[in-house]
C-alpha cells in the first residue's frame, strides 16, 4: 500500500462501535473510500460509507480487541497502490503489502496487525537510463527513459497521467532511488520512477480496440477450441476438486504474455506457497528466463481479513493496467472471483444493506462487469499498443452454474470454459466440458491462426466439434442400447471421439513435456487423428470389420503423442504405420 | 475491572448489556448469575454505551441482576508439552480428574494468517496403511483433507485407524519426529466420544493426545471455541515443540449448526440455508491452520470429519469445506452396506497435494501412473455398470467386460482391507499392478511404457495371483 506521501491533511476522529471487520467512527471528516488507520494499533481500513456525523469504516485486519473511544485517523487518500519498478518478482497481499517485508518486519511467520510496508523498495537504487534528451517535449504517459527491472523485463518510466508535461531540462543517467527525480520539466514537474494510482479508477488510456490476436496458452483445448484473446476476458466456473486452480497456474505459467499478474483472492494458503515454490524455478517459455521474472503474485488467502480481499481485484488489476500503459500484453488471473463476491456480500451485510440475490448486493453485477471491462486491447495514451487480459475463476456453491457471480460473469466474458465435476472424477483433465463451453473470440482469431499455424486450422477444428457432438449424441443412444447395436460407421465415429478425447482434449499438466503443447504440436495431433479417422473409414467401405480397424497395433500410440519431445517425426511416422495397417486389412 | 448489573436484553444465547467505559471486540466476558454460577462469553459487538455479548454456556439462568465483568483481553489458550495425555472440555477445562495445568504461555485463539510467504509446501508422505487413501488420494504432512460422510456410517472408524496406522517413511539415519493427535469433538454423542477415548487407550495413543470434548449435550455456543482451542494447542506442539501434530476435528457440521444459531439470534442476514454469509470465512480460519512453516520442526495436518445433511455434497457445509481444503475423503453408502471396509469412493475423492507428495524417492516411481490409470479404469467400470443393468454382461464386448471385473476386483481387493491392516504403499501399489494387468497392456495409455515393461504382471503371474 502507497505511503509514501504523508503530507496530506489529516482529520481524527474516535471509534464509535467495532463489529468484525467493520467499525464506526465519529467526528471523522473523511470522503468516501479514504484510507485511514482505525485504533491504537493504527490498522489500515477504507470509508464505504458515511451517515450524519457516523462513517463506517471497513478494516483490513483482525480488530480483535478494538474497542470504542480509540482514535481513528485519515489519510486523506483513497486506497492507492505504489507503481514502479519492484513489483514484478514481488508477493503481496491484498492491500499490496509485500509479504516478504512483512516477514521481516514482524519477525515471526504470523501476519500481524498494524505493519506496514510501501508496495516497492523506496530506498533500492536502480539503473535508469533516458530515452528522451533536454529540449523534448512530453506529453502525460510519454516514456522518459527504462529501468532492467528483471532479467526479462524492461520496466518503461512515464510521465504519470496526472501531469500537465511540456519540455525536458534535464534528463539523468544513473542509478537511482524510485523517489528520486530522474526527468525534470520545464514547468517544474519532476517525474520519478515512483507513480501512485488509487486502486478502484481505472487508468487512461486513449482507445480500446478488437483484439486480434489469441493469447497462446499452451493447452490443447484452449487453444484448439476456445480460444481467447490478448485483452480478452475469460471465465473458468467449476465445482470444487475440477481444477480451476490447476487451470490457472497452466495459463499463468505457459501463456504467452508478457507479464502475469497472479491474485489468489480468498483461496489456500498452500497454493500461493507453490507458486512462490515453483514459478522462481520454472523457466519462461518464451525467454528461458525464470517464470518468476514476469510475475506479480497478490496472495490473499481465505483466513486474511475479509476487506482485503475484496480490495485484492482492484490492487491487481490496477499492477497490470500499468504495465498495459508500458506497451506490454499483461495477463491477470483472478482465482477465485467468486471469493471476491463472498467479500462483498459480508461486508455489505454487515452494513446492513438490503440483499440482492442469495444474499450478494444488488452492486454485484456492476461491480464485476467494471472489473472485467478494465480488459481490452488498448492503445495507450503513449501510442503504444497493450493488453490486459482477465482470466476469472468462479466457484458456484454446489457446483451450480445458475448462481448469482457464474450468471453475473457469463453476461461480460466472451470466454467461457467450464469446469465438469464428472470429467474430473474420471481423471479427465483439464475437465473443461466441450460440449459447454464456448469462446466468442474464435472468429475474430481465425485468421491469426491460418497464418501463423496452418491454412485449414478452422476447418480442421470444426471436424473436432462436430466428431465430439455426434459422439454426445450417440452417447445417449448407447445408454440405453449398448454400443454394440450400433451400426458401425457409428462405433467406428464414437472410437475417434474417444481418440480426440483422450489423445487431444486430455493433457497431463504434471509431465514435463505435454504440460505445454504449441499451437503446430495442437494442430498436428488434431490431423494424426483424422488420418485414421479417413483411413479408417476407407477401410469400412472396403468391407473391414470395425473390431479389427480398432485393433490394429499402432492406433493407441495416439494417446503418447503428447508426451513426445520429438513430435514431428512422431506424428509423420505414426500416421504413415496407421495408413499402412489399416490397407493391409483390405 | 469494572462490574455491571446493567443488562438490557437476552436473547438466545446473546446478552445485551449498558457500559460506561470502552469495551474491546472479542473481548472475554464472565457473568454471574444471582444462583452463584460463573458462565463466560466473548464481545460480539463493541459499541459507546452497549455491547453484545455471546455466552458459551447458554444463558439458561441469566437475569437482568446477572454482573457482567469484561477481563480486558481475548480468549486465550493456556499451551504446554503437559497438555499431552489431557482430556479437557469444550472450552479447555481439565475433566479427566488429572493436576491442574500450568501453562507455559498463554495464547491468543483466534490464531493469526500464517504469511503465505513463510509457508514451506507439503510434500512429505504420510502412509496412512489405507490403500484408497495412500495409493489413489495420499495425504502429506500439513494438508488438511476431510472425511466427507454422513449419518450412519463408519468415519470414526476410518479416522481412528489413520490416527493409529499414520507413519512418516523416514529416510534411513534420520530420527524418529515426535507424533502428537489433537482431537477436537464437538457436539457429538457421549457413545461416540466413548470409542474414541477407549480406542485411544487400548493403542496407547491417548499419552500423545490432547483431548477436547464438547458433546451433544454441551452449549452449542462452546462449539465455536473448541476447534480454535484445538488448534492453539495443535500450533503450539508443532511450531514451537516439534511435534507433527494430526488434528482431527468431528463433527464439523455440529459447528456450522452452532454458527448458524449465533448467525440466527444476531438477527444476521442469512445467507444460503440460513447459514451465515461469513461462514467460508470463519471456516477457512479453522482449515488455513494446517501447514508446515519454514524453518519449524513440526507440522499441522489436519482431517475434520463432516457428516452430509442428507448426503448431499452441494450442502453448504461440504461444499464450502471442500472449497478450502486441500482434497476430500468419501465415505460411500453403497459401498458400506456391501461390507466393504474402509467404504472409500475413491472416484469423487481427491487429494490436491497428492502430485508433489508421491513419486521417485518420496513413495514409488509408478505411484502418480498406477493412481491414474486405476481412476480411469474404475470410472470406466462404474459407467458400464449402468448399461449392465439394462442390456445384461452378454451384450457388451470384451473390453467393456474386462472393465466390470476390474471395477469389482478393485472394490473388493484395493478398497475392502478391514479397518485393522496396515498395508505399506508397495503392498498398495503391487495389489494395484494385480488389478490392473487385468487389462490389456494397450488400454494403459496413462502409464509410461517403461514401467508397463518393469511392473506389468503377464498372463502366468495374473493367474497365480488369483489363485
Amino acid at each position: 500500500m502507497s505511503q509514501a506521501t504523508q503530507d496530506s491533511v489529516r482529520e481524527d476522529g474516535i471509534i464509535a462501535s467495532v463489529s468484525g471487520p467493520v467499525v464506526t467512527a465519529r467526528d471523522l471528516d473523511a470522503r468516501m473510500n479514504d484510507v485511514v488507520y482505525v485504533g491504537d494499533e493504527g490498522l489500515m481500513g477504507e470509508v464505504i460509507e458515511i451517515e450524519g456525523d457516523l462513517t463506517t469504516i471497513q478494516v483490513y485486519e483482525e480488530t480483535s480487541g478494538v474497542g470504542p473511544g480509540e482514535p481513528v485517523e485519515n489519510t486523506g487518500e483513497p486506497l492507492t497502490v505504489d507503481l514502479g519498478p519492484g513489483m514484478l518478482d514481488a508477493i503481496y497481499d491484498g492491500v499490496q503489502r509485500p509479504l516478504d517485508v512483512l516477514e521481516s518486519k514482524m519477525g515471526s511467520p504470523y501476519l500481524d496487525r498494524g505493519v506496514d510496508a510501501p508496495g516497492i523498495d523506496l530506498e533500492k537504487k536502480w539503473e535508469f537510463e533516458p530515452t528522451v534528451s533536454e529540449g523534448d517535449e512530453v506529453a502525460p504517459g510519454d516514456v522518459v527513459g527504462t529501468v532492467p527491472e528483471t532479467v526479462t523485463i524492461e520496466h518503461k518510466v512515464m510521465v504519470p497521467p496526472d501531469f500537465e508535461g511540456g519540455e525536458v531540462v534535464a534528463a539523468n543517467e544513473g542509478e537511482f532511488s524510485v523517489t528520486e527525480a530522474v526527468v525534470e520539466l520545464d514547468n517544474g514537474e519532476e517525474v520519478t520512477m515512483h507513480q501512485e494510482w488509487p486502486v478502484r479508477k481505472a487508468r487512461p488510456a486513449a482507445e480500446k480496440k478488437t483484439p486480434r490476436e489469441p493469447l497462446v496458452s499452451g493447452q490443447r483445448i484452449l487453444d484448439g477450441l476456445f480460444p481467447i484473446a490478448k485483452g480478452g476476458t475469460a471465465a473458468i466456473p467449476g465445482p470444487f476438486g475440477s481444477g480451476k486452480t490447476v487451470t490457472q497456474h497452466q495459463l499463468a505459467k505457459w501463456a504467452d504474455a508478457d507479464i502475469v499478474v497472479y491474485v489468489g483472492c480468498g483461496e489456500r494458503g498452500n497454493e500461493m506457497t507453490e507458486v512462490i515454490e515453483d514459478f522462481p524455478e520454472l523457466d519462461d517459455p518464451k525467454t528461458g528466463n525464470p517464470l518468476m521474472a514476469r510475475t506479480s503474485l497478490i496472495a490473499n488467502t481465505s483466513n486474511m481479513p475479509v476487506a482485503a480481499r475484496e480490495s485484492c481485484i482492484y490492487t491487481g488489476i490496477t499492477i497490470a493496467e500499468y504495465y498495459r500503459d508500458m506497451g506490454y500484453d499483461v495477463a491477470l488471473m483472478a482465482d477465485s472471483t467468486s471469493r471476491w463476491a463472498e467479500a462483498m456480500r459480508e461486508i455489505s451485510s454487515r452494513l446492513e444493506e438490503m440483499p440482492g440475490e442469495e444474499g450478494y448486493p444488488a452492486y454485484l453485477a456492476a461491480r464485476l462487469s467494471e472489473f472485467y471491462e478494465r480488459a481490452g486491447y488498448f492503445t495507450t495514451v503513449n501510442g503504444n499498443e497493450g493488453s490486459v487480459s482477465v482470466i476469472g475463476a468462479v466457484s458456484p456453491p454446489g457446483g451450480d452454474f445458475s448462481e448469482p457471480v457464474t450468471q453475473n460473469t457469463l453476461r461480460i466474458v466472451k470466454t467461457f470454459w467450464a469446469l465438469d465435476a464428472d470429467l474430473a472424477e474420471r481423471r479427465h483433465f483439464p475437465a473443461i466440458n466441450w460440449n459447454e463451453s464456448y469462446s466468442l473470440y474464435q472468429d475474430q482469431l481465425d485468421p491469426w491462426f491460418v497464418e501463423n499455424v496452418e491454412d485449414d486450422w478452422p476447418e480442421e477444428r470444426q471436424w473436432a466439434v462436430d466428431v465430439l457432438d455426434e459422439e454426445n449424441e450417440l452417447q445417449e443412444i448407447v445408454q440405453l442400447v449398448g454400443k454394440d447395436a450400433l451400426p458401425e460407421d457409428q462405433q467406428l465415429t464414437l472410437e475417434v471421439a474417444r481418440y480426440l478425447r483422450e489423445a487431444y482434449l486430455q493433457q497431463n499438466a504434471f509431465h514435463p513435456t505435454d504440460t505445454y503443447c504449441e499451437p503446430e504440436k495442437t494442430y498436428g495431433i488434431l490431423t494424426a487423428i483424422h488420418t485414421f479417422n479417413d483411413e479408417a473409414f476407407k477401410a469400412l467401405e472396403a468391407g473391414v470389420p470395425v473390431e479389427e480397424i480398432q485393433a490394429i497395433e499402432a492406433v493407441p500410440r495416439l494417446n503418447r503423442i503428447g508426451v513426445q519431445e520429438d513430435w514431428e517425426a512422431y506424428i509423420e511416422d505414426l500416421k504413415a504405420e496407421i495408413t499402412e495397417q489399416l490397407r493391409e486389412l483390405y | 475491572m469494572k462490574e455491571y448489573q446493567t443488562i438490557t436484553e437476552i436473547s438466545g444465547p446473546l446478552v445485551f448489556a449498558e457500559v460506561d467505559e470502552p469495551i474491546g471486540y472479542d473481548e472475554i466476558v464472565e457473568i454471574e448469575t444471582p444462583q452463584g454460577e460463573t458462565k463466560r462469553g466473548q464481545v460480539l459487538e463493541s459499541s459507546e454505551g452497549l455491547v453484545a455479548i455471546q455466552v458459551f454456556e447458554g444463558t439458561t439462568g441469566i437475569d437482568r441482576n446477572a454482573s457482567v465483568k469484561f477481563l480486558g483481553e481475548t480468549l486465550k489458550m493456556p499451551v504446554t508439552e503437559d497438555l499431552l495425555g489431557r482430556v479437557l472440555d469444550g472450552s479447555g477445562q481439565p475433566i479427566d480428574g488429572g493436576p491442574e495445568i500450568v501453562p507455559d504461555e498463554r495464547r491468543d485463539i483466534v490464531g493469526a494468517a500464517i504469511n503465505p510467504y513463510s509457508r514451506e509446501y507439503p510434500e512429505e508422505f504420510i502412509q496412512t496403511g489405507v490403500s484408497a487413501i495412500d495409493g489413489m488420494n495420499t495425504l502429506v504432512r500439513g494438508q488438511k483433507l476431510p472425511i466427507f460422510s454422513a449419518s450412519g456410517l463408519p468415519h470414526n472408524d476410518l479416522a481412528l485407524q489413520v490416527a493409529r496406522q499414520a507413519t512418516v517413511l523416514e529416510e534411513e539415519g534420520d530420527e524418529d519426529s515426535e507424533f502428537a493427535v489433537v482431537f477436537g469433538a464437538m457436539g457429538i454423542t457421549q457413545e461416540e466420544a466413548n470409542e474414541f477415548m477407549e480406542d485411544f487407550e487400548r493403542t496407547g495413543a491417548l499419552e500423545r493426545s490432547v483431548v477436547f470434548t464438547n458433546l451433544a449435550d454441551d452449549p452449542a455456543v462452546e462449539r465455536t471455541v473448541t476447534p480454535r482451542l484445538a488448534l492453539t494447542t495443535a500450533e503450539y506442539l508443532a511450531f514451537d515443540k516439534d511435534y507433527h501434530v494430526l488434528v482431527i476435528l468431528t463433527d464439523m457440521t455440529n459447528y456450522c449448526e452452532a454458527l448458524r444459531e449465533i448467525g440466527a439470534a444476531r438477527e444476521e442476514v442469512p445467507g444460503r440455508r440460513g447459514y451465515p454469509g461469513y461462514m467460508y470465512t470463519d471456516l477457512a480460519q479453522l482449515y488455513e491452520r494446517a501447514g508446515r512453516i519454514e524453518g519449524r520442526e513440526g507440522s499441522v495436518t489436519q482431517i475434520p470429519i463432516l457428516t452430509m445433511p442428507g448426503d448431499d455434497d452441494t450442502h453448504p457445509i461440504p461444499d464450502l469445506t471442500g472449497y478450502i481444503t486441500e482434497g476430500q475423503i468419501y465415505i460411500d453408502r453403497d459401498l458400506n452396506s456391501q461390507g466393504i471396509r474402509p467404504p472409500i469412493n475413491p472416484l469423487p475423492s481427491l487429494s490436491r497435494l497428492m502430485d508433489d507428495g508421491i513419486g521417485e524417492g518420496l513413495t514409488r516411481e509408478d505411484h502418480a501412473d498406477v493412481s491414474d490409470q486405476m481412476y480411469a479404469a474404475y470410472a470406466e467400470g462404474e459407467d458400464l455398470r449402468d448399461l449392465v443393468n439394462i442390456v445384461g454382461r452378454e451384450a457388451l464386448s470384451e473390453r467393456d467386460n474386462k472393465y466390470l471385473d476390474f471395477a469389482e476386483r478393485f472394490e473388493e481387493e484395493f478398497v475392502d482391507q478391514g479397518f485393522d491392516t496396515n498395508r505399506t504403499i508397495d503392498d498398495t501399489l503391487d495389489i494395484g499392478w494385480d488389478l490392473l494387468s487385468m487389462l490389456p497392456k494397450s488400454e494403459l495409455n496413462r502409464i509410461d511404457e517403461e514401467l508397463i515393461e518393469d511392473y506389468y504382471r503377464d498372463e502366468a503371474e495374473t493367474v497365480e495371483a488369483d489363485a
